[in-house]
Formats: C-alpha cells, structure tokens, sequence
C-alpha cells in the first residue's frame, strides 16, 4: 500500500527525532563557542582629564599624540602660541593624525585628509570635523579634558 | 554539471567512498578496544577547537598569561567552560591514548605489516605527554611553576645531553619567562605541527591495513565500517562529550595562585596524575644504585622504557601466538600493574 507523503511512520519519526536531537546537540555545542567569540566589553577608561603635555615642551607650530582614555588624542600648539586639543582618530576610516608643520594642518596620511586648527575638514575624504577637546593649564601641566 | 561529477572529476572521491563502503571491522570478543583510538582521536580534535578558541584571550608573558587565564574563567562568556573542557579533555585524552595502546598490544594489533602503525601510536603518546607537560605550565600557576622546574631538572639529569637540553628547554638556566614563551610556542606551534605528520600516518597506516584480525580463532564476522561502526563509534563519541560535559561544568578547572618565582615549593606537591608513577618511582630510587647517581638510574631506565615501546613488534614477532607473545602478554599485565600501583601508591605517599 502507497503511503501518502503526509504519513508519518515509525521510521520517519524516528528520523525526525534523530535529527533533531542532533540539531540540539549542535546547538548547545556551538553557541558556548559563538559567544566565547566575542569579547567582554572593555571598561571604557572614563579619565574626564589627562596631563598631555608639561608647558615649555612644545614649541609653537607643533604637535604631539597622546592617549585620552585608551585612544590617541593630539595636541597642538598654534603658530600663535595657543593650546588646542582634538581627538587623532581621523573621522574617515581611523587613522591616527598628525601636525604638519610646513602647512598649519592637521593631517591624515591614509588617505591625505586635511584638518584645520579647529578641527574643520579642509580637504580629503573625511566626512566630519575632528572632536574637539578642552584644553586649559594648570601651574606646570597642560590638561586636556573631555567637554560635558 | 552537477557538483557531484564536477568534484569527482578533480577529487576523485568515489574512490574514497568505494573504499568506505567496502570497509569492514571485525566482531570480536573484546571488541570495544576497536573504539579505543577513535575515543582518543575524538579527544585530539576537542583538544585542537578549544585550544584554539582559547589562543584569542591567552597572551603568553609572565605578567600577563595569569591574568588572561583570570580572564578567560571570568570575564569571557563561556571563558570557563572553553577552558575547563580543554583541560579536562586534555587528561581524559592521556587516559585513552593509554587505553589504546594497551588494547592494541593486548590484540597483539601491532603483528606484521603493523609494526610502523605501533611505533607511530608510541610516538604519539610520548607527543600527548609533551603536550600535557608543555600545556600544564601555561596559566603560570605556583602549581604549574615549580612542576616545570621538576620536570625540566629530570631532563636536566639525563646522562650526556641533560645540561645542554635543560637550557633549550628553558631558554636559560631557570625557569623564567623565556620557559613561558618557550612552553607556548612548542605547545601550540612545534608539537601541533608534529602530531598532525605523526597522526597523519597513524591513520593512514590504520586505513591502509584496515582493523587487524584477531589470530587463532578462524575468520571473524565483519562489522561494515559505514554504518554499523561508524554509528556505534558515535555512540561512544557522544559519550565522551557527555561526560567531558559533565566534569567540565561541575568541576570547572581552577586556575590556582599565580607563580611567585621567590617563594618556596608548596607542600604536598605532585605533578599531574599520568606522572606521578614516574615521579614516585624516582622517589623511592636510593641516593645511589651500584655506585651510580640513583636518579639518572631510573632516568635511564625510564628512557629504556621509551626503547622497549617503540620497538615492540620487533621484540615479539610471528603470526601464531607463541611461548613469546605469552611472555609479552604477562609482561604487558606486569607494566599496566606497576602504572597502576605506583600511581596509587604514590597519591597515598606523603
């Protein structure tokens, strides 16, 4: 006698049992791998401010890189002798920046992004301005802090 | 084209599966050691997974590698479980790489044309063992510490090479640091590498000669290898995953003080348990056997031990069991007593 596809015989549900125990078996193998995949979140360092440079190290027209709460931040100081503080990771794909001295910017070399000394993009492929920081001196420290 | 011609005409699979299909393992009494090696290999490729899954935390300074582990058991989802399953298979593999060996001699498995297939399996032990050594020191544990200083001073005493090998072995004159970049590397790079050569031929030996018949007892019934013993190996599998599962979650492997290089050994320590026959034999060897250095004696005569594995079915050859292979047989019995007592006894000792 032809059986209809809808049959479930003896051997069928034994199958489906099979394999779905199986299928189980799998799962509660590899979901502890996916998930051991993936990292526990790092405590964000929450530092609101650093001492990124002492006063009198840098000269005017020049800049430094530093780290700001586990990521660079740069430093620089004007031609005119002020202290402004951006974050270094270029807004495009995050490169760190550098100062260019001969031209006043602030610049990307992955993909020639120029910045100026207010974070603006000037030219290149950056989407967004750098994140600016707050700088102020405190007797022999430069800090810089994150804005509220 | 369909993607069966198209892979056959490049892979040439059928033959593989012709070959499969055509397989079969002999029914025997004691059958269950045929289950054996493949138990072991199950345990190898637990071995290669979690290894490798715990390569993403693991960082292998002496700063650092305590707390990685520190993190792996606490901060990484399931950091405990990838790490207590690593190190619980790791002695449930040197319990049936044992196992298997002592089935395989017991069924005389190692007869002509098998003789490359022991020395093969024999290797493999001793690279399970480095393994279980290597690996041991990793998590750079007090525990972990001084066992590497014990076990790397014993190397240390082999007449001849022992000095110059006890500097390669620790990059240096001590256990330091260099011992902990050394320990990984041959642990997750050189020994991996060996194995794969070694096991590679194991089983391509296995495959080549197919399940060795047991002598003297006419032709046995056949077992085909897909499905019939292919779905009872997994049964065995499974198993072993359950129990693996089951020692895993409800003994998670601790990861003990980290390593203080100043302070003094802890009392009451032993090296792990498929050592301490080995240790407590040197333990009970006097200072001095025949005018020699009683430790380089047992050293030697464990070194000859190695020897004797290796070359056993050059020892005891010959189809028919003969007035030989009883001789092997009871020696066989003598050294899994004496693994057995002195594994015991030396758990009693103080």
């Amino acid at each position: 006698m032809a059986r209809s596809p809808l049959q479930i015989t003896r051997r069928s549900l034994a199958d489906y049992l099979l394999g779905a125990g199986l299928a189980a078996l799998a799962g509660t193998v590899f979901y502890p791998v996916l998930r051991y995949l993936i990292p526990p979140p790092v405590k964000e360092v929450t530092a609101g401010s650093v001492v990124a440079a002492k006063v009198g190290e840098m000269q005017p027209n020049s800049g430094k890189v530093f780290l700001f709460g586990g990521k660079p931040a740069i430093l620089v100081r004007t031609p005119e002798g002020a202290y402004r503080a951006f974050s270094a990771v270029c807004t495009h794909l995050s490169c760190t920046v550098q100062y260019r001295a001969e031209i006043g910017h602030i610049w990307c070399a992955c993909h020639d992004g120029h910045f100026d000394l207010n974070g603006h993009v000037l030219a290149g492929p950056p989407p967004r301005p750098l994140a600016a920081f707050g700088v102020t001196v405190k007797e022999d420290d430069i800090v810089v802090t994150r804005p509220a | 084209m369909s993607l069966g011609p198209w892979l056959e005409e490049r892979l040439r699979w059928r033959a593989a599966d012709q070959f499969l299909r055509h397989k079969t393992v002999p029914v025997v009494r004691h059958g269950y050691v045929y289950y054996f090696g493949g138990v072991t290999l199950f345990l190898f490729l637990i071995q290669v997974v979690t290894g490798l899954l715990l390569l993403m935390y693991y960082r292998p300074t002496a700063d650092a590698a305590h707390d990685s582990v520190r993190f792996i058991m606490a901060r990484v989802q399931f950091g405990w479980l990838v790490r207590s399953v690593h190190s619980w298979a790791a002695n449930l593999m040197v319990f049936w790489v044992f196992a298997h060996m002592f089935g395989a001699f017991f069924l005389r498995a190692y007869r002509r044309p098998r003789e490359l297939t022991w020395v093969s399996g024999a290797l493999l032990l001793f690279l399970t063992l480095a393994f279980g050594f290597t690996g041991y020191l990793l998590p750079w544990n007090t525990l972990a510490f001084f066992a590497t200083k014990v076990g790397t001073e014993i190397v240390g005493s082999v007449p001849l090479v022992g000095e110059p090998l006890l500097v390669l072995l620790r990059g240096g004159e001590d256990v330091t640091e260099a011992t902990l970049s050394r320990f990984f590397g041959i642990h997750v790079a050189i020994l991996p590498a060996i194995t794969t050569l070694v096991l590679g031929l194991h089983l391509f030996l296995i495959q080549l000669h197919g399940m060795s018949q047991p002598q003297g007892r006419g032709p046995a019934r056949a077992l085909p290898f897909v499905p019939g013993f292919v779905l009872r190996e997994s049964m065995a599998w499974l198993l072993v995953l359950g129990a693996l599962a089951a020692l895993a979650v409800l003994f998670p492997w601790p990861v003990g003080e980290k390593a203080d290089l100043l302070a003094p050994a802890p009392a009451g320590i032993k090296p792990e348990w498929y050592f301490v026959f080995m240790f407590h034999t040197l333990k009970l060897i006097p200072a001095h056997v025949l005018g020699l250095e009683g430790e380089r004696v047992g050293i030697v005569a464990f070194m000859l031990a190695a020897v004797v594995l290796l070359a056993v079915p050059f020892l005891e050859r010959g189809e028919q069991p003969t007035r030989a292979a009883r001789i092997a047989r009871a020696l066989g019995v003598l050294a899994a007593l004496y693994i057995v007592g002195m594994t015991i006894v030396g758990y009693l000792a103080p």
